[in-house]
């Protein structure tokens, strides 16, 4: 058996070392297989390492028993720990997903290196997780980054390449201007481990150096986040990706972003630095009430479904910055329990579009004219997605708004409050369009020729849409998890 | 069976009786039996909490914790009973009906029909036993959602543009205001459980109170309080068997149901009486009351008069409430049932004269009594109660508003029932008139008798029980009487 203490490390390894694997086998059904099997064994260490954590506390790793700060050191709290569980719990459903839907919308010689990588941007997004190092950070950016890119373009529509394209240049940017605030960190404290450079910013904390380093890696992470305005790839790349990267880059990529964002905000830099000496609250604030507000009109005004549900994420993330914009306890609650929640909605809600494009071949809401006739299940399961999207109550999305309103009146920003609810309003809108289309459009000729979609596609979407649900009901877990990773990240550098 | 078997049984009971009448998809006559056992047991279990409550046991049901301090849970107190048993009631009666209309109109998607209303009545359930604002408030949400396949039925531009209105206002009421307010009691009260005497008492100021209180009279956006009405009008494009127990009975009580229960058990009438800042509540009631009935009088769609007179009728309950006396807060739970029995045989009638004569406008009415004495015989009385004049439901929940006015010393109360009495006779009796006393019009139209049986027995068990509810009051007047803890 494997020694649970290297978990940490093995959570990295095993799907690094299975995407070369995959390559030299190169078999998609074989494939699949290893892809699955990893992302499974994520989901496992990754539960077995929360629980630890509950039980004893923050685990520290020394890869290759280099003591930190020299070696690399994987760090894990309450509040990376919980990320982790939802990235295993996505890539997990999203594993068995792929195989339906990849063979419809990847070219067939290209299948064994969406398995690779995917299993690369789960080992990328896993070690962005886990470790304690700046650097370390920067290249499992890189990693995750790069195989996005690639699973992007693997669709067969051409339009991907470009979009695909558009998020490479601007991924590299974001990652230039991120590995320059790493480096100047670097610079003022000489060293990269991010507990240790907290402890030796000291006296140089609000120096400008350090400020600087705050506002580059602040725009360098909101570009990988697609923190409105800096959201442009983000609408391309969703809606022209295959469905299973869709759902597993909305439900996690972006998520992972704004974890990062929280780490140098409250375990390196400290609220003093980013609150107090520089506005980052106000900032983070304006930007995204703007994003609720904006990004929701604009996925009203989308032809396209799983572009709908793009500028869609564009303004959820905007209700999860707002709750970390407000530094509370409350609001960070708020903001970490949404991550997990809209993780798990929309990845249910690309997981449904895609079985759309199984049987009719596009996501354009023109082209589905009377589809729940046809695709019941399909539809019915959009619309409690929807539903969680608006934030009806007995949906995830509920329990996320209600912690977003409450950290707002507990600030006494009454006007934002009330935002936050009526903002839901624009969501009722855009969730709409898709009904009216589906429900009471005359069916096509076209649509009423279809077949409900697979179980093999149905079903993990199910078990997603079902979780979204759940934790709408009975959401102890999911905010136990959060507010413990709050209470993690406002104790300050760790 | 004890009583918190009971209430587990009133909300699951409908759940149950939704799956059957899907399953029963194929054979109408399985469905429709699924239907009508489904509403005699629940309408079974209600009643065994009767005794329970009556007793002055308030029995209760935690399912589970939703959010830390906020559980789903459920409690029976008085007027929640109330409201149970006449939504469980009326929906036996309302079956019956829809078997008769559905048919006889022959109309599509039955089974969805019966599905989406089994589920209606199981969010109502869920209202009416809520034990807090926070279950409550998810309820309240689902009988939006799932009414409103009820009334886009058709499937036409216009359900689709009806069942557009229906859901924004709705939604957009419930989640700006009504949500906004419950998070607001939560950060004030640190509670929102319905507690006898209210939970605010000492924590929020005069100005807040009078906000907070606007937030939740507006965002009860069933409720129907002008500006926020235009949804029940918008709502007729359903089939009438929907308009009669959802939007006489079901959601708009449910809506007036919520206003009286935030009154007493989150403000409590005594710790707001008095304050200068909910003056404004009776003053925007009585308007609505007042400009409600200016509107049905001038409408020639018999529905869409129907509609605005309930727009007109749910603003008593809330006038009623916000009088903040002991009496007229009776008078407002006496209200809920009374109107609910007089508004359905209206419906019921509005129905049956579409179904065997095929015509929607007052104007058209011309002599119908003589070929439909039962149907205009039950509207008469239905319009009777809705007048409030004896010896209907509706004079016994009136003369409480009214001593409660008086009590209060309100006098736009007063003059407001008033004229709203005199309002009401112009836009209900001329109907009854014109049926029986005018010459038929249409001598060279089809010939047609009274509409399907199950529709008729249906109108006349509601109108006969509005007649009895004047003289057996006895059980709603206890109920009432305990609400305000007499």
């Amino acid at each position: 058996m494997i020694d649970s203490a290297h978990l940490p490390v093995l959570q990295v390894v095993v799907p690094l070392v299975c995407a070369p694997l995959i390559v030299l086998v190169r078999g998609s059904r074989a494939g699949w297989a290893i892809a699955v099997a990893a992302s499974v064994f994520f989901l496992g260490a990754s539960i077995a390492i929360l629980m630890e954590v509950q039980r004893a506390g923050v685990i520290s790793y020394a890869i290759g028993s280099w003591p930190a700060p020299w070696g690399i050191e994987y760090r894990i709290d309450a509040a990376n720990a919980f990320m982790l569980v939802l990235l295993g719990f996505v890539a997990a459903v999203v594993a068995p997903y792929a195989w339906a839907s990849v063979r419809v919308e990847v070219p067939r010689e290209n299948h064994y290196l969406f398995y690779a990588l995917y299993c690369l941007a789960l080992a990328g997004l896993g070690g962005i997780t886990v470790t304690g190092d700046a650097f370390n950070l920067f290249v499992f950016l890189e990693i995750s980054s790069l195989a996005s890119y690639v699973l992007i373009a693997l669709d067969r529509d051409r339009r991907a390449l470009l979009a695909a394209y558009q998020y490479l240049i601007l991924g590299t940017i974001g990652a230039t201007f991120i590995v320059i605030g790493v480096g100047l960190l670097y610079l003022m404290t000489g060293t990269l481990n991010l507990a240790d450079i907290a402890t030796r910013l000291g006296d140089v904390r609000q120096s400008r150096p350090v400020l600087a380093a705050l506002a580059f890696l602040t725009v360098g992470i909101s570009l990988k986040a697609a923190l409105f305005p800096l959201h442009m790839w983000l609408p391309g790349a969703y809606a022209h990706a295959p469905s299973a990267v869709s759902a597993l880059l909305a439900a996690t990529a972006t998520k992972v972003s704004v974890y990062v964002l929280l780490r140098f905000y409250f375990s390196v830099f400290g609220t003093t630095t980013v609150f107090t000496a520089m506005p980052m609250g106000d900032v983070l604030l304006a930007l995204s009430i703007v994003a609720m507000i904006v990004a929701s009109i604009a996925a009203f005004f989308q032809s396209d479904l799983k572009r709908l549900l793009a500028y869609s994420s564009v303004a959820q993330i905007g209700y999860i910055t707002l709750g970390v914009s407000f530094a509370s306890a409350t609001g960070l609650t708020g903001g970490i329990v949404h991550l997990f929640n809209h993780g798990v909605t929309k990845g249910a809600l690309f997981m449904l579009a895609g079985t759309i494009v199984f049987r009719l071949g596009s996501t354009r809401l023109d082209r589905m004219a009377g589809l729940a006739r046809s695709m019941p299940i399909t539809c019915a399961g959009i619309v409690v997605g929807g539903l969680g999207l608006i934030g009806v109550p007995g949906t995830a999305g509920f329990v996320s708004k209600w912690y977003l309103v409450l950290a707002a009146i507990e600030a006494g920003a009454w006007g934002i409050a009330f935002v936050v609810v009526a903002s839901s309003m624009i969501a009722v809108a855009y969730v709409w369009r898709f009904v009216e289309v589906a429900y009471f459009r005359a069916p096509s000729d076209e649509t009423s020729r279809l077949k409900e979609g697979p179980a093999a596609l149905l079903v993990p979407a199910g078990i997603l849409l079902a979780a979204s649900v759940y934790f709408g009901l009975v959401p102890s877990l999911t905010l136990g998890a959060a507010s413990g990773a709050a209470e993690a990240l406002l104790a300050g550098p760790r | 069976m004890t009583a918190e078997l009971a209430i587990l049984g009133a909300l699951a009971l409908p759940l149950l009786g939704a799956a059957m009448i899907a399953l029963a998809n194929r054979s109408p006559n399985a469905r429709e039996a699924a239907t009508l056992a489904t509403g005699v047991a629940l309408l079974a279990t209600v009643v065994s909490l009767v005794a329970p409550v009556r007793s002055g046991e308030r029995p209760s049901v935690t399912l589970v914790e939703m959010l830390p301090g906020m559980p789903i849970a459920f409690t029976v107190e008085p007027l929640g009973l109330l409201f149970a048993l006449v939504a469980s009631g009326l929906w036996i009666v309302n079956s019956l009906y829809s078997i008769g209309y559905m048919r006889g109109n022959a109309e599509k998607h039955q089974t969805r029909f019966y599905v989406c209303f089994a589920g209606a009545i199981a969010a109502t359930m869920g209202v009416a036993f809520a034990a807090n604002g926070l279950t409550l408030f998810l309820f309240y949400e689902m009988l939006t959602l799932v009414t409103y396949p009820l009334v886009t039925h058709h499937g036409t531009e216009d359900a689709k543009r009806g069942g557009r209105v229906y859901l924004g206002v709705l939604l957009s009421t419930s989640i700006m205001f009504f949500l906004f307010a419950l998070a607001i009691t939560w950060h004030a009260a640190g509670t929102l459980d319905f507690v006898p005497g209210g939970i605010l008492s000492g924590r929020l100021g005069n100005a807040a109170i009078g906000g907070l209180l606007a937030l939740y009279m507006f965002g009860i956006g069933k409720a129907a309080l002008m500006p926020f009405h235009r949804w029940l009008p918008a709502a007729m494009v359903a089939p009438t068997p929907v308009s009669a127990l959802l939007h006489a009975v079901a959601v708009v009580k449910a809506g007036v149901f919520t206003v009286v229960k935030v009154i007493v058990y989150v403000f409590g009438i005594d710790s707001i009486r008095g304050l200068s800042s909910v003056d404004w509540l009776p003053t925007v009631a009585a308007f609505t009351i007042v400009a409600a009935s200016i509107v049905a009088l001038r409408s020639d769609n018999l529905k869409r008069r129907l509609a605005y007179s309930t727009v007109s009728q749910l603003s008593y309950v809330i006038l009623a409430a916000a009088l903040l006396t002991p009496l007229s807060v009776m008078g407002a739970a006496m209200h809920i049932a009374a109107h609910a029995f007089g508004k359905i045989t209206l419906f019921f009638a509005a129905g049956a004269i579409y179904t065997a004569a095929h015509k929607t406008e007052v104007s058209q009415l011309d002599g119908i009594g003589r070929r439909m004495p039962w149907t205009m015989g039950a509207f008469a009385v239905g319009a009777v109660s809705m007048i409030g004049l004896p010896p209907t439901a509706g004079f016994a929940s009136k003369w409480f508003i009214l001593s409660g006015a008086y009590e209060a010393g309100h006098w736009v109360a007063i003059a407001t029932i008033a004229a709203s009495t005199l309002l009401s006779a112009g836009y209900l009796l001329p109907i009854v008139f014109r049926a029986f006393f005018r010459p038929s019009a249409d001598g060279h139209g089809h010939a047609h008798g009274e509409a399907p049986l199950p529709m008729v027995v249906a109108m006349v068990a509601t109108a006969t029980a509005t007649v009895l509810m004047f003289f057996f009051a006895d059980l709603p007047l206890s109920l009432a009487r305990q609400l305000v803890g007499g």
